[in-house]
């Protein structure tokens, strides 16, 4: 039993920085329906940027995200008002193209400015661990849940307390009515990608301080966010935490039972259940 | 002197892509007045008051709002000039709460800054919507939500209130109760412009009707002078 208590801990601890990681993606896809292909190379872009600063200032990356998720909200605002907003209302593919493109632009930009190296955000906490008995728990893991629960708990509130947030709300809920009632619905929809590129700043610093990351790196957690939201249900704040748990529990469970081999293909085969017997996922609009 | 508009449709043309949906439609209303408009589904009535709202632009002609040309304008910009429609099917925020529809309504920064006055009154006109304020809109019943669509439009403190079919699927008890409301705020000096597929109800309350056919305007006059069989002609093109 006390072997199994492990991967348990572990899997709700990774499950919620792959929550986080899933945030941009679900809140992005649920307010102007755009499956945004650069969500996962928005999240490394953040990694690259603490880099940055903590080369530059001599900073600890965690105090980075004090600095990252700022200039990536602006990112995500102008990549909104530039480029999303010219070609909504003209079908699926035009995003979904427009999507790719920045996620390309985005790779070669990293590669050109970082290389090819591997790079990580180094910092004290990850040699850390608490002993609690025989189950071990990383410092940084843990960090990684109660930062990616105070960013899915903030937005949260940010949706439901606030004007902007009840307009965001409104504008998935209608758009049509939320012109009517004389929202300018292209500022809005500025306003949710910078706040989706804000959340992906805060995920690309717990990644770069948890994992190793290329230039490359972002499509690897695209999917992983992917993961996530199918499970979850798109648009869903709650079922992105929901995903993102049970994701990171069926891989580390996986990987306990059946070797660590396994543990993507559990992660998958968790997914393709979900999707068996609930197409919309768990907290997903039928 | 030149007696004051609210509202002047000139001649507009409004296509759909190739589709042409109104032909040289022209209106006019009074301030203190409520016109309304018949036709049958597909007649171009909705089309015309999207039109005036700024959902569609007009290709050809004007529209002006107490003389000031919006034509060309969107949404956003045609509700701070004083425009509000209750859209076709209602579309409230289903997702939001009443209060949070009704607050939504209030979007501009004019009438954000009055909203708790105007919120008061219109929780005067509907009681029911003060009792029902912390309900998600969508667990409403159709009549329910059809109030919550025109308080959420009153909201933005509107001089012209475009209501498009307000009738539609909803008990006639209900029809009565919402149609005496909509009297009791032109009383308070807002034009109305009504979008109705029942003929009746819509001549009763208004004080000058237009019937439209494929996108024209084919009969207009007063509903005293109109005869029922006048009207019934010109609704169906027989």
């Amino acid at each position: 039993m006390i072997d199994l208590a492990q991967p348990i801990i572990n899997g709700l601890l990774l499950g919620g920085l792959y929550a986080v990681i899933a945030l941009g993606l679900s809140t992005i896809f649920g307010i102007v329906r755009v499956v945004n292909l650069a969500h996962g190379d928005m999240v490394i872009l953040g990694s690259y940027l603490s880099l940055a600063f903590c080369m530059w200032l001599g900073l600890n990356p965690l105090w980075t995200i004090l600095l990252v998720a700022p200039i990536m909200f602006c990112v995500g605002f102008l990549i909104q008002s530039v480029l999303f907003n010219r070609v909504l209302g003209k079908g699926m593919e035009p995003p979904l193209l427009m999507a790719f493109g920045i996620s390309i632009i985005v790779q070669n930009f990293l590669l050109l400015v970082f290389t090819s190296d591997a790079r990580a955000l180094k910092s004290d906490l990850s040699m850390m661990t608490i002993s609690l008995g025989e189950i071990n728990i990383s410092l940084l893991y843990l960090l990684n849940f109660l930062i990616g629960l105070a960013v899915i708990l903030g937005l949260r509130q940010f949706f439901r307390k606030t004007f902007l947030g009840r307009a965001i709300r409104a504008a998935s809920d209608d758009v049509v009515a939320a012109k009517l009632v004389g929202a300018n619905t292209s500022s809005i929809y500025a306003y949710a990608m910078g706040i989706a590129a804000l959340t992906a700043a805060v995920a690309g610093v717990l990644v770069g301080m948890t994992f190793i990351f290329y230039p490359h790196t972002g499509p690897q957690y695209l999917i992983i966010a992917f993961g996530v939201v199918i499970i979850g249900g798109l648009g869903s704040i709650k079922g992105t935490l929901v995903g993102g748990f049970i994701l990171a529990m069926a891989q580390l469970l996986g990987a306990h039972f059946f070797g660590p081999g396994y543990q993507l293909l559990c992660g998958y085969m968790v997914l393709l259940i979900v999707l068996a017997i609930r197409p919309n996922g768990i907290f997903g609009k039928a | 002197m030149q007696r004051e508009l609210a509202l002047k449709v000139d001649n507009i043309n409004v296509f759909y892509g190739e589709f042409h949906a109104l032909w040289d439609v022209s209106l006019e209303v009074e301030p203190q007045q409520i016109i309304s408009v018949i036709g049958t589904n597909g007649s171009g009535k909705s089309t015309l008051l999207n039109a005036i709202a700024g959902l569609l632009q007009p290709r050809g002609g004007d529209v002006e709002l107490f003389g000031e040309k919006i034509s060309g304008m969107q949404p956003h910009q045609t509700v701070v000039r004083g425009v509000s429609l209750v859209p076709e099917g209602r579309r409230v925020f289903g997702r939001l709460t009443v209060y949070e529809n009704l607050i939504m309504g209030a979007y501009t920064p004019r009438a954000r800054k009055r909203r708790s006055t105007v919120l008061r009154m219109v929780y005067d006109l509907f009681p029911r919507l003060h009792e029902r304020r912390n309900q998600l809109a969508s667990t409403m019943s159709g009549g329910e939500q059809q109030m919550l669509a025109i308080g959420r439009a009153l909201m933005s403190e509107p001089k012209l209130l475009l209501c498009d079919e307000i009738s539609l699927g909803l008990a006639p008890l209900i029809i009565k109760d919402i149609y005496k409301k909509l009297e009791e705020i032109n009383r308070q000096g807002v034009a109305i412009l009504l979008v109705e597929q029942d003929i009746n109800r819509s001549l009763k309350a208004c004080q000058y009707a237009h019937v439209m056919l494929e996108g024209k305007v084919v009969l207009s006059g007063n509903p005293a002078s109109l005869t029922l069989e006048e009207v019934k002609r010109a609704y169906f093109g027989v």
